[in-house]
C-alpha cells in the first residue's frame, strides 16, 4: 500500500444532499496533490473527512499505510490550514504556533526553540508577540501554516489557503508555499478552485465535480488531455461551440475546424476551445469558419475579440496584440482552431435532452 | 425655474442634521437621567439624609444582617448553577442541531417574559402539598417550599436567561473554526473548551454573570411567594425592604435598597472597566 494518502469509496451525505459520491484517489508521499473543483464540488468535504473533522458515511482512508477511518481528529494529528486562517485571536503569534506542542505537554524549552525555528522559516520572527488582528491576511496565513507544521504532522491539509487573499498576495504566497514544500517535503493535499494554483503547485491533480472525481492526472494531463467536457471547461476552455460530426471533422456553420474522428458520423458534438487557441486569418482554409468581428477590447498585451459565427454562435478569442492589430470591428475574418477538445453533445450536461436527428447526418454526407 | 428659487430658504442640510442628532442625544440623556439616574439619586439622598444613625440601626439589626447573608448565599448558589448551565445551554443552542431547537430557544427567554409571581406560583404548584414533586422530597424529609432550596430554584430560573442571551450569540458569531483548528493540533475536547472557547467568550460570560447576579440580588416576586417571608429565616434583603416599608421603617428600607443598588452598579462598571483595559492592552 502507498505511503501517501489512499482514499477509497468515500461518501458523505448532508440531509438529502450527497456532497461526496464514491470518491477514491491516491496521493503520493512527500508531494503536493491538489483537489480541484468549483465550489460545491465536495472537495473541501473530502479534505475534512481526511482530517477527521467530518465522519464519512462510507469509505476508507489510509495515510502512511495506516488506516485512519475510525480515528478521531485528535488522534490523526494532521496539520490543517483553513481558508479564513482560524488563528486563536486571544493568543499571540508565538502562542498560536506553540499550541500544538503545548497541548501535548512538550517541555517549555523545546516548545520555544521549535516556535522560533518555525517563525524564522515563515519569516515572521519579528511578529512573535503580535496578536492575529494586528497582522495582514498574508501574514496570518503564514502563521496558520507555521502553527499547523509545528507538531511535525505527516500530512498537511490545506483548505483553499489563499482563497481569502487578494491576487498579488496570493501569487506571492503560492510561490512561497512551493519553496517551503521543496524544503520540508511534507505530504500535502491542497483544496482549491483556482486551476492556476493547482497546476502550478501540484504534482498531481484530482478534479472534482458534483461530488465525484472527474479526472486524476498530472497538471499536463489535466490541461492537455481532459477526459470529460467538465474538465475541459474548468481548466480554461472558455468557448463551447456546437456542431456535428461530418467526415471525421466537427462541422460548425461553413467550416470544419477540428478533427472529430473519435465520434460516430453525424453525432452532435461540442468543441471546447481556449480563447488563445483560436487563429484568425483573412483567407479561407484549414476548415476555418467565417466570422464577423463584433467588438475588440484591449486587455493590455492581449486583445479580446468577440466573433459572431454565421449560425449565430459567439466565439471569444484572446490573442497577443501584435497578432491581431489588423482586426477591426465589423470585419469578416476566418477562425481556425489550433487546439480543441471535441465531446459528444450527449455527454455534456446542457445537451442531455437532445438525441441525434436523422437529417443532420444526411446533411453531413 | 431658476436653481436658487428651488432651494429651501430656511435651514441648510448640515444644520438640520445637527439639530436632529442633538435632539436624539438629548432624548437619550433625558431617558437615562429621568428613569435611571434620578431614582438612584433619590434613593441615595433618602438613605443618606438621616445620617449615620440609620446605617447603624440597620447593621445592628440581626434580621437585616441575616437578610444580607441570605441574599448573598442564594445569589452565590444560583450563580454557580446559572454559569455552568448557562454555558452548556448556550453551547447546545449555538452549536447543535436538533428537532424542536427553535422552541427550546424561545422557551429560554420565557423567564424574562413571565411575571416572577407566576414563576413563584408554579414552584408552589410543583413542590407544595399535592404538587408533582412534593411526595418524593417529603419522603426524604427535604423541605423545599418555604425554605432556601425553593428560593434558590426560582432565582436560578429567573436569572439564567441573562447568561444565555449574552453567551449564545457570541458563540454563534465565533463559529467553530478555531475549535476545529485546536482539535487538528491535538487538543482534547476539554482542552479545546478551556483554552479556546472559554477565553473567547469570557467577557460576554462575565457580563452575563453580572447581569444575572444583579437580577438575582434584586429578585422579589417569585421569592416572596415561595419563601413564606419568615424574618430571620427566609427573608432576603429585598423582602426585608418590603417589610421595612410595611412597618414604617422607611429609613432602613432606603439604606438596604442603596446597598443593593451599589453592589449591582459596582459589578457592572467593574466588568466594563476590565473589559476595556483588556481590549486596549491587546490591540493598541
Amino acid at each position: 500500500m502507498s505511503e501517501g494518502i489512499v482514499v477509497q469509496g468515500l461518501w458523505k451525505r448532508f440531509g438529502s444532499f450527497d456532497a461526496v459520491k464514491d470518491v477514491g484517489f491516491e496521493a503520493e508521499d512527500g508531494k503536493i496533490t491538489a483537489l480541484l473543483g468549483p465550489s460545491g464540488s465536495g472537495k473541501s468535504t473530502v479534505l475534512r473527512m481526511i482530517a477527521g473533522l467530518e465522519r464519512p458515511d462510507a469509505g476508507r482512508i489510509w495515510v502512511g499505510g495506516e488506516e485512519q477511518t475510525g480515528k478521531s481528529v485528535q488522534e490523526r494529528r494532521f496539520g490543517f490550514v483553513f481558508q479564513h486562517y482560524a488563528l486563536f485571536r486571544h493568543m499571540t503569534v508565538s502562542r498560536n504556533v506553540a499550541f500544538g506542542l503545548s497541548v501535548r505537554k512538550e517541555p517549555k524549552a523545546a516548545q520555544r526553540s521549535r516556535v522560533n525555528e518555525l517563525l524564522e522559516l515563515v519569516g515572521l520572527a519579528p511578529f512573535a508577540s503580535r496578536y492575529p488582528d494586528q497582522l495582514s491576511g498574508g501574514q496570518r496565513q503564514r502563521v496558520a501554516l507555521a502553527r499547523a507544521l509545528a507538531p511535525q504532522p505527516r500530512l498537511l491539509l490545506l483548505d483553499e489557503p489563499f482563497g481569502a487573499l487578494d491576487a498579488r498576495v496570493r501569487q506571492e504566497l503560492r510561490r512561497w508555499l512551493d519553496d517551503l514544500h521543496r524544503e520540508l517535503g511534507v505530504t500535502s493535499l491542497l483544496v482549491t478552485h483556482d486551476q492556476d494554483e493547482a497546476l502550478e503547485l501540484a504534482n498531481e491533480v484530482v478534479v472534482m465535480h458534483q461530488g465525484r472525481v472527474e479526472q486524476i492526472g498530472t497538471a499536463d494531463e489535466i490541461y492537455n488531455q481532459p477526459v470529460t467536457p467538465f474538465v475541459a471547461g474548468f481548466v480554461g476552455a472558455a468557448n463551447i461551440i456546437n456542431g456535428y460530426v461530418s467526415a471525421g471533422r466537427i462541422r460548425v456553420a461553413d467550416g470544419v475546424p477540428a478533427d472529430a474522428g473519435h465520434l460516430p458520423e453525424g453525432e452532435k458534438a461540442q468543441a471546447y476551445v481556449r480563447s488563445h487557441d483560436i487563429r484568425l486569418t483573412t483567407a479561407v482554409g484549414n476548415g476555418a469558419v467565417s466570422a464577423d468581428v463584433e467588438r475588440v477590447t484591449n486587455m493590455g498585451w492581449t486583445s479580446k475579440i468577440h466573433l459572431r459565427l454565421p449560425d449565430g454562435q459567439v466565439l471569444i478569442a484572446q490573442l497577443p496584440n501584435e497578432e491581431v492589430d489588423w482586426i477591426r470591428p465589423g470585419a469578416r475574418v476566418y477562425a481556425g482552431l489550433r487546439d480543441a477538445k471535441i465531446f459528444s453533445a450527449d455527454s455534456t450536461e446542457d445537451a442531455a435532452t437532445d438525441s441525434r436527428p436523422a437529417e443532420v447526418s444526411e446533411a453531413a454526407g | 425655474m431658476s436653481t436658487t428659487a428651488g432651494r429651501t430658504p430656511r435651514l441648510s442640510a448640515g444644520t438640520r442634521r445637527r439639530l436632529v442628532h442633538g435632539g436624539l442625544i438629548a432624548a437619550t440623556f433625558g431617558y437615562v437621567g429621568a428613569l435611571v439616574v434620578a431614582p438612584l439619586i433619590g434613593i441615595a439622598v433618602a438613605a443618606l439624609k438621616p445620617g449615620l444613625s440609620a446605617w447603624r440601626t440597620v447593621f445592628a439589626d440581626p434580621y437585616a444582617r441575616h437578610a444580607y447573608l441570605l441574599t448573598g448565599y442564594i445569589t452565590v448558589q444560583a450563580l454557580l448553577v446559572t454559569t455552568v448551565l448557562g454555558v452548556v445551554v448556550s453551547l447546545v443552542l449555538s452549536r447543535d442541531r436538533f428537532p424542536g431547537k427553535a422552541v427550546v430557544s424561545a422557551l429560554v427567554d420565557l423567564p424574562l417574559a413571565v411575571s416572577p409571581v407566576v414563576v413563584g406560583l408554579a414552584a408552589v404548584l410543583l413542590f407544595g402539598l399535592g404538587g408533582w414533586f412534593e411526595p418524593w422530597f417529603a419522603a426524604r424529609n427535604i423541605q423545599i417550599l418555604f425554605a432556601v432550596p425553593s428560593m434558590v430554584l426560582v432565582t436560578i430560573f429567573i436569572s439564567i436567561p441573562f447568561v444565555i442571551r449574552e453567551v449564545a450569540p457570541l458563540l454563534q458569531e465565533l463559529g467553530t473554526e478555531e475549535e476545529q483548528a485546536a482539535r487538528t493540533l491535538g487538543a482534547s475536547q476539554l482542552q479545546t473548551f478551556f483554552r479556546i472557547t472559554l477565553p473567547n467568550i469570557r467577557w460576554g460570560l462575565l457580563y452575563g454573570i453580572a447581569l444575572s447576579t444583579a437580577r438575582a440580588i434584586g429578585e422579589v416576586g417569585a421569592v416572596l411567594i415561595v419563601s413564606g417571608t419568615i424574618a430571620g429565616q427566609t427573608e432576603t434583603s429585598t423582602l426585608y425592604i418590603l417589610r421595612a416599608f410595611d412597618e414604617g421603617q422607611d429609613n432602613s428600607g432606603y439604606v438596604v435598597a442603596l446597598t443593593l443598588a451599589m453592589v449591582s452598579i459596582v459589578m457592572l462598571f467593574g466588568i466594563e472597566f476590565f473589559r476595556r483595559r483588556q481590549e486596549k492592552g491587546h490591540s493598541a
